[in-house]
Order: C-alpha cells, then sequence, then structure tokens
C-alpha cells in the first residue's frame, strides 16, 4: 500500500475498481507525502486535506452504490489559478491572498463530477506571468530534480508535485507555455489544447486571446484521460468551441506508421544547448523507428514569435488585471485619501515587479500613438506566424522539436533580466499565438535534469500528439524515472 | 526605443498604480529594454495583412437575452473590503 504515489492515474483506476484499496487510503497516504515532502519544494498555495477527505469518502460510497465516474476517487491537484468555491484562489497574488471564491471553474467543476479528489492547489508564478514561478507571492517552487533549479513557470508547482508523486495529475494554464515548459523541465507530461478547446471560465484571466487550460502528468495516457474530462464546449465561455470530444483514450493505442513529422530547421540553429538538441534528435530519430515519416517544415517568422507575445500578452493583461481595483474583492490599501489614491496604491502594494511590469507594458503598447505600431503590428505579425503553421501542416501531421533550449537553471539565474526569461518560451510561444495544441513529452536528461521533446498539432489535433506521445512512450522509460529524493 | 521616467510616470497613471522611486527606476531601465526587444517587430512585412482577431477565425458568439443566473449577491459580497446595505463602499467621490 506504500507504493501508491508510483503509479499513474490508468493504474490507480484499476486498482480502485478491482477493490484493492479505497479512495480514502489512497488520499490520506498522498496526503501524509505531500506533508512530508512540501517544505522541500514548496508546490502548495493551499492544501485541501479536509475537502479531500470528504471528498474520498463520497467517491468510496458513490462506486459503492454503483456511480462511479471516470475519475472516482483519484487524486489530482489544481493550478492556484482555478476559481474554488469556498476555497481561497490566490492566482499566487498578494492582490487575492483573502480571495475566497464563490464558484467554481468549469473545469473544477467538470473534474469534481467525474469523481476527482483535489488535494490542494498548486503554487504558480503571479497571475502565471514568469517562467520560473518566482514571481509568486508564496515564493519559488524548487524542482525535485535539483532542488536548486526552478520547476518552470508558471505552472510550476503543478509541475513539481507531478514529478514529485504527490498526485498522479495536476491542472495547469498555457498563455506562452506555461504548461509545456514546466512539465520539460520536470520530466513529465504536459498538454495545451487548442484554443477553446477546455472552457475557461472561472480560470483568472491572463490574456485572453492566449489562455488555455490543459493538464500535466507523467504519461500521456492519464493526459488522454484528464483531458477527456476536462474539453467540451462550455456556454459560460465566450470563445469556447463547439465540436464534440473525441475518446483520447482510445485514440492512443493506433499505430503511428505513416505520421508525417515535421522538422523546424530554425529550431535547431543557435540557441539550443547542444546535448538538450541530441536528446530531442534522438527521440524524433524513435519516432521514425516506430513508422513516422520526417519531413523538413520552414516557420520563417518563427523569430518574431516572442516579441509579438511581449505585445499581445502584457495589452491583454493590463486590461484584464484592471478589474483588480481595491473596491469589490482582493487587496485593498488602508487610509486611501480619494478613490484615485485607493485604486493606485491597491494596486501598487497588491501586484509584485513582473506583473507591475507587463501591467506597465501593455499599457503603452495600447496608449495614444503607439497602438499601430506595436499592438495592431503584432496582431499581424501573429497572423503570419499562424499561416506559417497553416502551410506546414498542409504536409504534416504534427511538428517535433525541443520544448525549451537548455534544462531546468538555477533558481535566480535569469530572474533580474525579463529578456533572456522571455527567451526561454522561444520554441512554444508560436502555438499560443496560432491557437494550436501543443505537448511536451520527457524524452532523456541531461547531466541528471530532464528534457522536453515538443509537438505541435493542427487545430483539435489533440487525439494524434497524445497518440504520438504515447506510443513514444511504449517504447521509452524516461517518463518513468523518479527523482533520487522522492522515490 | 528608450523610455524616460516621465513616460513611465504617465503609463504608470493609466494602469492605475502607484509605484515608489526605487520602482520608477527599475522600470524605466526594464521596460526600455523590453521595448527595445518588441521593436524587432517593426522589421515585418506586413503590408496588407489583416490583424489576426481570432486564433481559429471564430465569431463572437451571442446568447438568447434572458436571465439565467439567480442573484446571489450577499455571497459574492462577502470578498468585499467593505460593504453596507448591499452597495459597495469606497471613500467619498462627490463633496
Amino acid at each position: 500500500m506504500t507504493d501508491f504515489h508510483t503509479q499513474t492515474l490508468a493504474e490507480l483506476s484499476r486498482g480502485l475498481e478491482n477493490g484493492d484499496f479505497t479512495s480514502l487510503q489512497l488520499t490520506e497516504a498522498l496526503l501524509q507525502r505531500i506533508s512530508a515532502h512540501n517544505d522541500k519544494l514548496n508546490a502548495f498555495i493551499t492544501i485541501t486535506a479536509d475537502e479531500a477527505l470528504a471528498a474520498a469518502v463520497r467517491a468510496d460510497a458513490a462506486r459503492a452504490g454503483g456511480s462511479a465516474g471516470v475519475l472516482n476517487g483519484l487524486p489530482i491537484i489544481h493550478k492556484d489559478i482555478f476559481c474554488t468555491r469556498g476555497v481561497k484562489t490566490s492566482c499566487g497574488s498578494k492582490m487575492l491572498d483573502n480571495f475566497i471564491s464563490p464558484y467554481d471553474a468549469t473545469v473544477v467543476a467538470k473534474l469534481q463530477q467525474a469523481g476527482a479528489v483535489v488535494l490542494g492547489k498548486a503554487n504558480m508564478d503571479e497571475f502565471a506571468m514568469g517562467s520560473s514561478n518566482e514571481t509568486s507571492f508564496y515564493g519559488a517552487v524548487k524542482n525535485p530534480w535539483d532542488l536548486e533549479c526552478s520547476p518552470g513557470g508558471s505552472s510550476g508547482g503543478s509541475s513539481a508535485a507531478v514529478a514529485a508523486r504527490f498526485a498522479p495529475a495536476a491542472t495547469g494554464t498555457d498563455t506562452g507555455g506555461s504548461i509545456r515548459q514546466p512539465a520539460a523541465l520536470t520530466g513529465t507530461v504536459g498538454i495545451k489544447p487548442t484554443y477553446g478547446r477546455v472552457s475557461r471560465y472561472g480560470m483568472i484571466a491572463f490574456a485572453s486571446s492566449l489562455d488555455q487550460a490543459g493538464v500535466i502528468t507523467r504519461s500521456a495516457e492519464d493526459a488522454a484521460c484528464m483531458l477527456g474530462v476536462m474539453a467540451g464546449f462550455d456556454e459560460r465561455d465566450s470563445t469556447s468551441i463547439d465540436q464534440p470530444v473525441p475518446d483520447y483514450t482510445a485514440a492512443i493505442g493506433k499505430s503511428i506508421k505513416g505520421l508525417r513529422v515535421g522538422i523546424v530547421r530554425q529550431h535547431f540553429d543557435v540557441g539550443l544547448e547542444a546535448e538538450t538538441g541530441a536528446r530531442v534528435k534522438d527521440a524524433i530519430a524513435m519516432l521514425e523507428s516506430l513508422g513516422a515519416t520526417t519531413v523538413e517544415v520552414d516557420l520563417p517568422n518563427l523569430d518574431l514569435s516572442v516579441p509579438a507575445y511581449y505585445v499581445v500578452a502584457p495589452a491583454e493583461c493590463s486590461s484584464n488585471l484592471s478589474r483588480f481595483d481595491g473596491v469589490r474583492f482582493g487587496h485593498r490599501a488602508e487610509n486611501a485619501e480619494d478613490l484615485l489614491d485607493l485604486y493606485c496604491r491597491s494596486r501598487g502594494e497588491g501586484f509584485g515587479d513582473e506583473v507591475k511590469r507587463r501591467i506597465l507594458t501593455g499599457a503603452y503598447v495600447l496608449s495614444a500613438g503607439y497602438y499601430d505600431a506595436y499592438y495592431l503590428k503584432a496582431q499581424q505579425v501573429r497572423q503570419l506566424i499562424a499561416d506559417d503553421f497553416k502551410r506546414a501542416f498542409a504536409d504534416v501531421d504534427v511538428i517535433a522539436g525541443p520544448t525549451t533550449p537548455a534544462p531546468a537553471f538555477k533558481l535566480g539565474d535569469k530572474f533580474n533580466d525579463p529578456i533572456t526569461m522571455y527567451l526561454n518560451d522561444v520554441y512554444t510561444i508560436g502555438a499560443n499565438l496560432a491557437g494550436l495544441p501543443a505537448m511536451s513529452v520527457p524524452c532523456g536528461f541531461v547531466k541528471d535534469l530532464p528534457v522536453g521533446l515538443h509537438l505541435v498539432g493542427s487545430h483539435f489535433s489533440e487525439a494524434t500528439l497524445l497518440q504520438c506521445a504515447h506510443q513514444y512512450q511504449q517504447q521509452t522509460e524516461f517518463h518513468q524515472a523518479c527523482p533520487e529524493d522522492f522515490q | 526605443m528608450s523610455l524616460d521616467k516621465d513616460q513611465v510616470q504617465h503609463i504608470a497613471m493609466l494602469a492605475r498604480l502607484k509605484l515608489s522611486d526605487e520602482e520608477y527606476a527599475e522600470n524605466v531601465k526594464k521596460l526600455s529594454k523590453i521595448v527595445e526587444f518588441v521593436d524587432q517587430l517593426s522589421s515585418a512585412d506586413t503590408d496588407g495583412v489583416v490583424p489576426m482577431a481570432h486564433p481559429l477565425d471564430a465569431a463572437q458568439r451571442l446568447r438568447p437575452d434572458a436571465v439565467t443566473d439567480i442573484n446571489e449577491r450577499d455571497r459574492f459580497q462577502e470578498n468585499a473590503p467593505a460593504v453596507s446595505d448591499g452597495l459597495y463602499l469606497v471613500p467619498k467621490v462627490i463633496e
């Protein structure tokens, strides 16, 4: 019974179904593991032990009563960006340190209806703005593979928790790479679906035209299972797409013989650390040995994706975050002189440095006289990048490459230089700009730190990505490797 | 292009952010770097390119104009820093 943490969602599900153990036993064991090891990682903002135990009891009763959902009794973690009714939802910010959400995000409600047991709320970069988890008001999360390294961000608590085997799955959100980059840096699987595939209702907004919810797991099979529950139309999200959700779990078993894999020449140019590139090339060779064919593709505007992103994302963030004004909820400055002082000081005190910087950048690029040169231009460049992908997907089914330029970096290394930090997302941002599904799959190690293989597909091709990842994982064991301190 | 303190003060006011002197100094430096970085965009030839409005070219969906949610004002106001009789309190606006 002590090896619950080593099992995947699929394995635990079979154990529960067979009656080998109860959800209560499983939940108790993982909560114990979290309380023993979380101090090393700081992966949680809130641990919801009481709620989890109560949910486990309900799940066991539901199973006994013959009404078990797909995830009945299975433990998961939510990134603290998802609103959870009656539970603090901070978004990693002092601004929302006192916020108890009065409602559930659609993702939260769907997973709950499927029977999942929520162990807690994961730490994250403040308002999801960061690539290292260092911008969190609650302190940086540490990488289970090396406690001096960053687990990536913004879903750094989610990735660290899954890598440390606190739970088999954790939700995440991805605006420029915030699921895939932390997944790569912690040796986990992370998928960001097509824009509009998963509801954004109750997911605290950063950049609404780029934000998408997804999941971090250890296997592609588990990601398929989670995504199947999370995806689907939601009338409460005006950008939700009304399309049927395929059976991802059924799709992953098929061979990838004949799959056309695109290789982007620019991905392997300057900037990519050599050994990381070598692991990625090995992974692509493995896909070929499974029957995939490779085709060279060209994304000529790739270099412009990071600058375009750092106009569009801050612009939308400055607009979205205007709701935090110290009046209706969130942090409020004391003894304000007047209404303007209340706004300015509540926001000045409630937001951290990186969030302020992005709000200021956004206000600047949207301000009179600069809108055409920056925001409009960036949206045009975004169209060029989307067109590049469209052309590429005429010839290939997926594009494969590195998720990040190098393995996990040391905490503090990039923190003072925003541009270096921003460039960590050079391979992932394109998928957000074009609204494409993408995922990261563990594909080896460089100096004992994990490396991720990045897969991008055309709109609504999540099943193909998961299939490709699952077939790869049938031949490799990188996703089963466990950090030494967390065996 | 680099920004000066006046410009940062102007956008901080637009964004309703009170910054300390230290924060101004830091942001003049870092925002200048960011603006210089995104200036790369000007090198792109975008003549005749229609700016992206939606990544999937989807149109904005409309819903019937009908009441679907019940009024839960009291519960929602539990998160408010100051309320009275169902109203949010702010410093005096009109003398």
